[in-house]
């Protein structure tokens, strides 16, 4: 999910002197590995969580009844997902793309732009966004935003509905996190560039940017993987019908909206057919990050 | 930096501490009461209640759905289910206790100036068959249709009601709570909905910019709701184990008896009468 | 384009992009702020809640909100440290079990909360037998920080690779080099992933109420159930008519809030940044 590509280059792997272990560097070590084990266990206990609960439908109805292009009647039988999957992509692609550039320009601004107290107020208040419960989002959306898209387009509830607030959403996450990587980099690098006669924006684009691409794409990433996950706030916007997103203007349904949705009055295989949403939505995401690795050294910056 | 650190392992620290707090009592009976998200807010009133007049109890009410408040009471992390709709032939593994009854109502736009619509209209438009307010006198536009998410009680006797099956429904806007509808309703004035009549009430009084409009031919009031006569109704049940402890039986009684009726009726619901 | 005309537009783009966002941003605010302020009085932060939260005030759910981000706090700041170092310092950038974990730990920035919640029920409330506790929700909440936080630490550490490598050359045992020159070097950055994680605990509703809970009465202890700010919101937003005026004033509350821990980050982590800068 990061990159090891830094400016410097990487030196040989440093290996530990292998003297005798001290008590202190063995359980050092110990708690290291525990560390990792746990990132590692933490996931596969919302697996195991998600493959228990999908079990009923899965043997019931069997795998091919999610991936055929069915409709969603959970309770009659049917359990397309596709439609679902191509909305959440569509959704969460549309916010990345306006919320990536976007929080990149305002990591900038905060770092090379703004002085010290702007910039600080500036990161104060994009922190306190990324606060905002889901819900204000959502009821802001609903209530502002879904009325004068229907007025235009009716019926309002629609994927740009949920692009608008989805990359607002975001966008404090994408812009804090590039913040922090632009931070990391020696005040050399810009200073220098500057100093050889580089314009500001020059430095930046070519010089800051690209050294930072690692920890820009990991931010990017991570506002990736915060919108295919948002729930509350899409739900209350894009208007949950299940339909292949073919119209910025149509309602469709993405796959955490589903389960937020029928999840409390499900039953039987109904409710296991909701985990199966969720399974689904962790394969798209375990197969976006390998996806992203295969793509040329994954590293591509984002602008 | 060290003095960094201090700083925040304190800070941390705290926090935790602040959590952990004091005392725990064990003499306590604590009753754990969890589901529906329709009847959830009602409890929470009505447990405050109990706990107000028999110090020593706890009432805690979660929400989070029907089906969770069966699947608590099936695994034992609750004592009493919250439900919103009559247990299916294959729940009677649990006992359910009646303790009021929702209607559910159209709802359109203040602007719409439609007074009713006929069951079969209503079928048209629920099914995609009309799509403009044009088809149905003196409203123009585009009809967009909100409908509720599958497993939802209220869906579930709407359909009964039309005599529909759920993949007979077009809908534009697919919502979860009655407030939901509300919303959009109130945010489109080319909308329908359907909601729950205590809700639909409550924001008629309230300026809310929706209008109620009846399904069937009795008139869409609470009352109505509780003296039968209007057709579109679910009940509101507390389902245990058969026999439960002594504690929540009391509990039970309580909140099925005459002394929450006005809470009932705080929360657009009409008790019900035994 | 003439070249001359290059650096201004580009700042210009700089600058209206911010612009963009600030005032999008503020319209959101304002939103809240002049629909909630009016409500907003001594009362209402020291009142428990009546009428399912239309009538009162939200002590108790302050106390609650307080405690399960602590709580949630407190255990993913080990945790997304402990594995940041472990994926810089015990296994090679590119070895299986650094891409497992990474792998990881993306898969779980993108669990969407609900299924957090059902997940920590079972795990915490059910397996663990914490019950609808505090405790069960702020380490749900842990898991839910654990991913943005370790990846923002992991980011940060690799960026002082000089620093390590100095201490390498001087001889220092690994647990010294991590423990007084990579973390003291990468707090800025660590710090913000936690800010971010803060944020995300704050504004969690769909996972506590699987967890935590919905309960109003002022906690005892951690093992009570509490409810929290964002789940009062929404509860009084979706599920309670005429909930909406005590919603916008709960989210005037928490926005205030949220806005003073921050600026408080913000404060400690600014001696820090400029060293570096």
């Amino acid at each position: 999910m990061t990159s090891s590509q830094t400016i410097i280059s990487r030196p040989p792997r440093i290996r530990l002197f292998r003297g005798p272990l001290a008590l202190k560097d063995a359980v050092f070590v110990v708690v290291l590995w525990a560390s990792g084990v746990l990132a590692i266990g933490a996931m596969a206990g919302v697996l195991i969580v998600l493959a228990i609960g999908s079990a009923p439908a899965l043997t019931e109805a069997g795998l091919g009844a999610f991936v055929a292009d069915g409709d969603w009647y959970p309770t009659a039988g049917e359990y397309g997902l596709v439609a679902m999957v191509a909305a959440t992509l569509a959704v969460s692609a549309g916010a990345l793309a306006v919320a990536g550039p976007l929080g990149i320009l305002c990591a900038v601004y905060i770092r090379y732009y703004a002085g010290d107290v702007a910039g600080a107020a500036f990161r104060v208040v994009l922190m306190t966004l990324a606060a905002i419960p889901s819900v204000v989002y959502g009821l802001w959306g609903m209530t502002v935003l879904v009325p004068h898209i229907a007025a235009w387009q009716p019926p309002g509830t629609s994927l740009l509905a949920g692009v608008i607030v989805l990359s607002i959403m975001v966008l404090p996450t994408v812009a804090v996190l590039a913040e922090a990587g632009l931070r990391q980099l020696p005040a050399s690098l810009y200073l220098g560039s500057l100093a050889l006669g580089c314009a500001r924006h020059a430095a930046i684009k070519r010089i800051v940017l690209s050294s930072a691409k690692g920890a820009v794409a990991a931010a990017c990433m991570l506002g990736l993987a915060r919108a295919l996950g948002e729930t509350m706030a899409v739900l209350m916007v894009v208007g949950n019908a299940v339909a292949m997103p073919d119209s910025p203007f149509a309602s469709v349904r993405t796959l955490p909206a589903n389960i937020a949705l029928e999840m409390a009055y499900a039953i039987d295989v109904h409710r296991s057919a909701l985990f199966v949403s969720g399974l689904f939505l962790m394969a798209m995401v375990g197969l976006l990050l390998v996806l992203r690795r295969c793509w040329g050294g994954a590293d591509a910056p984002q602008s | 930096m060290s003095a960094r650190k201090t700083v925040i392992a304190a800070f941390s620290l705290a926090l935790t501490f602040a959590g952990l707090g004091v005392s725990h009592t064990q003499e306590e009976v604590r009753i754990v009461v969890t589901g529906s998200s329709t009847i959830a807010p009602l409890m929470m009133d009505i447990a405050q209640r109990y706990e107000a007049a028999h110090p020593g109890v706890q009432v805690d009410v979660q929400t989070g759905g029907s089906s969770r408040g069966l699947s608590d009471v099936r695994r034992k992390l609750a004592d009493i289910g919250m439900v919103s709709r009559a247990l299916g032939a294959d729940e009677n593994d649990v006992a359910a206790t009646r303790i009021a009854w929702d209607g559910v109502a159209l709802i359109v736009h203040a602007q719409n100036p439609l007074e009713r619509l006929s069951d079969d209209q209503v079928r048209a438009i629920y099914t995609g068959q009309a799509t403009r307010w044009e088809a149905f006198g003196s409203w123009d536009g585009p009809i967009t249709v909100v409908s509720k998410a599958e497993g939802r009680s209220t869906l579930g006797i709407f359909l009964d009601y039309l005599d529909l099956d759920i993949r007979d429904i077009r809908a534009h806007t697919i919502i979860g709570d009655n407030e939901q509808a509300v919303k959009v309703v109130a945010g489109n004035p080319r909308a329908v909905g359907y909601i729950s009549i205590g809700a639909a009430e409550y924001h008629a009084s309230a300026m809310t910019p929706i209008r109620a409009i009846a399904l069937g031919a009795v008139a869409p009031t609470s009352a109505n709701v509780a003296n039968g006569s209007y057709p579109v109704r679910r009940e509101l049940n507390l389902v245990t184990y058969p026999d439960p402890a002594a504690p929540v039986e009391a509990f039970l009684r309580f909140a099925s008896g005459q002394q929450v009726h006005d809470l009932i009726s705080d929360h657009y619901f009409s008790p019900a009468s035994d | 384009m003439h070249r001359n005309l290059r650096p201004f537009v580009n700042d210009l783009v700089v600058r209206a992009a911010v612009a963009a966002v600030v005032l999008v941003l503020a319209a959101i605010v304002m939103h809240v702020v002049t629909r909630g302020a009016a409500l907003v009085s001594w009362d209402f932060l020291t009142t428990a809640p009546r009428a399912a939260g239309r009538a009162g005030g939200i002590a108790p759910v302050l106390v609650s909100t307080a405690a399960v981000t602590g709580v949630a706090l407190a255990a993913a700041l080990p945790l997304a440290v402990g594995a940041a170092v472990f994926l810089v310092e015990a296994v090679g950038p590119h070895t299986v079990a650094a891409r497992l974990t990474r792998g990881c730990l993306g898969v779980l920035a993108a669990v969407p909360s609900i299924v957090f919640g059902l997940a920590g029920n079972m795990i915490f409330c059910d397996w663990l037998g914490f019950g609808f506790s505090i405790l069960a929700g702020g380490l749900t909440l842990a898991l839910m920080i654990l991913p943005i936080a370790a990846c923002v630490a992991e980011t940060t550490l690799r960026m002082h690779g000089e620093d390590r490598r100095a201490g390498y050359a001087l001889g220092l045992p690994q647990r010294r080099i991590v423990w007084s020159i990579m973390l003291p070097a990468a707090a800025p950055g660590i710090f913000a992933g936690l800010g971010l994680g803060f944020g995300r605990a704050v504004a969690e509703s769909a996972a506590l109420i699987f967890t935590s809970g919905y309960v109003v009465r002022m906690p005892d202890s951690v093992f009570d159930s509490g409810r929290t700010l964002a789940v009062h919101i929404l509860d009084l937003a979706m599920n309670v008519p005429g909930g909406d005026g005590n919603a916008f004033a709960t989210a005037t509350v928490l926005l205030a809030s949220v806005a003073a821990v921050v600026a408080l980050f913000t404060a400690l982590d600014g001696k820090q940044g400029r060293d570096f800068v």
